[in-house]
């Protein structure tokens, strides 16, 4: 049975199905409990599965993803969740140190199947520090999986997909999307692979690779400019599928990428190395980046300034159509 | 006018525990309860295998055939004392310092040469040994620590958590971090400070304003002790009684010990410290006492120990002649980060094997 949600429901469901099917899966950190969540993402689950299931933590991020950690070496399925990615520097480094390498370590005699959930994007309005796009800094440091859904149906799936690993994943959730639209989702479970992208339009001009929170965005320009443009979702940031992206280029011999985060140093710039160095006779014009200025997220004072907005997006497609 | 009304709200208080002194006399109203006479000989075979261990990886490392290695010489009845209390089903949480632990629990001894000398092929961890991996961001794997005591009790299971950390480890946040956890939780957790004076070069004094690391419990709501880590029965004791009460909660325990020798091969103590220091600490051996103590005792002579030191040797020997068989394999570095195999990291491994730059 299908049902309207959107990501935020969608969410929640798929972390209810994880609670059901694996007793071992346990959900903690900052407000989760009572209070359901900042967002309300976990809302209701406490009650349902007690609080030995989902459990409030102290205010502590490295501690709460050193303790998942611990966890997950003890045999147990943590999915904590971090208030906001801003915050989440604070466990940086037991992510980095610990997470990613403690399979390297113990050459896979100890795996750490665990979630990360965290909220990420702008373009609402927040404070400081509540509109950060690290995916980048993840997935640089290897051995974590990082995914970012741009939608409920996609959410569920990929959330359910990421359960099944043995691995550490960083699960990025949109902010800005979380109640943006609704999708159809199916109550019951279902998996969409992890490290694999899809394609979510057919096109022979132009290829455009974005992922998360931009997705609404180029899907709008590209319908409204009438482009007849192929969009990929990445839908898993590491491991990044780069093979559907080159076999497109081959096609329409022209790629742009769009992404929130800051320009520098960012997946777009993995991306155009990738392409470069497999697919650079194939193109018929200069790879282009739509992103966000290579500076830190600014106060939502200065935000629309920042922000790579669909007028962006739109400058940037005419461009790399008409070289 | 009102009056500012005072109330005291808490109270707290340190305890310092010895059993065995300097000469190795017992203070009898603290002997550890069921502690048989073997069992303090056992423990003595241990830390002679202990220091025998460290002298072979010094030795090793100056050879070039180790890679950087941190001694233990000096801590040797911190680390056996709490290793004996241990029941087989409790976790062990180490830093990078326990070498003396690993044998307690019998880790491959093949496995540890393997690993020191810069392989993590020596670094998996068999099905028993219930521990974790070494350690080296200091302090980091204090969150581990409690994340595991609070699985354990979240199983149901009748086991506790026994983690090491430095002084230096102290200061660190995940320290506080995971104290602070384990309280909330009431985990099965007993964390064992080694407090060894120096983190590296900065002195015990120069790390905290506090006058113990036990102290820093109290802040936590658990329990704080602090014990001679040179006297083998007062660390075997406050472990033992920590580990019978975790099941009420986590205990801290500062066992204040000695660092006799360098940080790790790569370190020169002479530029931060006196030579009387260490003379002083010298003479607080702790491998001294307990054989003054067996002495006594009839339990130990000159002859036993030249016995246990030939056995001991042979056992390194041998085992570092099996770990000098074991040969690298680059790929195994690929294959172990993901439990599968990303695309873009298969065709870096199969280029890096086809070209000849591994040869």
């Amino acid at each position: 049975m299908d049902t309207q949600m959107n990501m935020v429901s969608a969410i929640n469901n798929a972390l209810g199905t994880i609670l059901k099917q694996d007793d071992k899966a346990i959900i903690f950190g900052e407000d989760v409990g009572r209070d359901g969540g900042v967002f309300r993402v976990t809302d209701g689950l406490q009650a349902k599965f007690g609080e030995g299931r989902v459990m409030d933590t102290p205010l502590a991020e490295s501690g709460i993803i050193g303790t998942a950690i611990g966890m997950a070496i003890a045999g147990l399925h943590p999915l904590p969740e971090i208030q906001f990615a801003g915050f989440m520097y604070l466990g940086f480094d037991q992510l980095v140190s610990h997470a990613a390498r403690y399979r390297m370590r113990t050459r896979s005699t100890i795996s750490i199947p665990m979630i990360v959930r965290t909220p990420v994007s702008g373009g609402v309005r927040a404070l400081e520090h509540h509109s950060e796009n690290p995916e980048a800094m993840y997935a640089h440091a290897g051995g974590l999986v990082v995914v970012e859904p741009s939608g409920p149906y996609d959410a569920k799936g990929l959330l359910l997909g990421a359960a099944k690993l043995k691995d550490p994943v960083i699960f990025l959730e949109p902010t800005k999307l979380y109640r943006l639209f609704k999708e159809e989702v199916p109550e019951d479970a279902y998996e969409l692979p992890i490290g694999k992208s899809k394609v979510v339009r057919q096109g022979s001009k132009l290829t455009i690779v974005s992922y998360g929170v931009m997705m609404p965005a180029v899907k709008n320009v590209v319908e409204s400019k009438k482009v007849d443009a192929e969009i990929i979702d990445l839908r898993t940031i590491n491991p990044l599928d780069d093979a559907t992206i080159v076999e497109s280029v081959k096609k329409t011999t022209r790629l742009l990428i769009v992404h929130e985060a800051q320009q520098s140093f960012g997946v777009g710039a993995e991306i155009a190395a990738r392409v470069a160095e497999k697919a650079i006779y194939e193109l018929e014009a200069p790879i282009l980046r739509v992103a966000a200025p290579s500076l830190p997220y600014p106060d939502p004072g200065y935000e629309r300034y920042y922000y790579p907005t669909e007028k962006k997006i739109g400058a940037a497609i005419d461009k790399v159509l008409s070289s | 006018m009102g009056f500012l009304l005072i109330k005291r709200v808490f109270e707290g208080a340190i305890d310092y525990l010895q059993v065995m002194d300097e000469q190795g006399n017992i203070d009898q109203a603290n002997f550890p309860k069921d502690l048989p006479d073997q069992k303090i000989t056992d423990m003595y075979k241990y830390m002679l295998f202990a220091r025998a261990l460290d002298a072979k990886m010094l030795s090793l490392q100056r050879q070039g055939r180790a890679a950087t290695y941190a001694p233990l010489i000096g801590e040797e009845a911190t680390q056996i004392g709490s290793a004996f209390a241990f029941r087989n089903q409790d976790v062990f949480v180490p830093n990078f310092r326990q070498h003396g632990i690993f044998l307690v629990r019998n880790f491959p001894l093949d496995n540890f040469f393997v690993y020191w000398k810069g392989y993590e092929d020596g670094g998996k961890i068999p099905e028993n040994f219930n521990g974790t991996a070494v350690c080296v961001p200091v302090g980091s794997q204090m969150p581990h620590a409690a994340g595991i005591a609070f699985a354990l009790k979240h199983m149901n299971k009748d086991a506790a958590v026994i983690a090491y950390v430095g002084d230096g480890g102290t200061s660190e946040g995940d320290f506080y971090e995971a104290l602070n956890f384990a309280g909330v939780w009431k985990a099965p957790l007993v964390t064992v400070i080694e407090n060894n004076q120096w983190a590296i070069s900065v002195p015990r004094k120069d790390q905290t304003a506090a006058q113990t690391l036990a102290q820093k419990a109290i802040a936590a709501g658990i329990k704080g002790v602090q014990v001679d880590g040179n006297d083998l029965l007062a660390v075997y004791k406050a472990v033992s009684e920590a580990i019978a009460n975790s099941k009420n909660g986590p205990t801290l325990i500062e066992c204040v010990t000695y660092r006799m020798s360098m940080h790790t091969t790569a370190d020169d103590p002479t530029k931060y410290r006196t030579d009387e220091e260490v003379a002083e600490w010298q003479k607080r051996d702790p491998i001294a006492r307990v054989k003054a103590y067996l002495v006594k005792k009839n339990l130990w002579n000159d002859e036993l120990e030249k016995q246990i030191a030939d056995e001991q040797l042979k056992k390194i020997d041998e085992a570092v002649e099996k770990s000098e068989q074991f040969k690298p394999d680059p790929r195994s570095m690929y294959e172990n980060v993901y439990s599968f195999m990303p695309e873009e990291l298969k065709d870096e491994e199969d280029a890096a094997t086809a070209s000849n730059f591994w040869q």
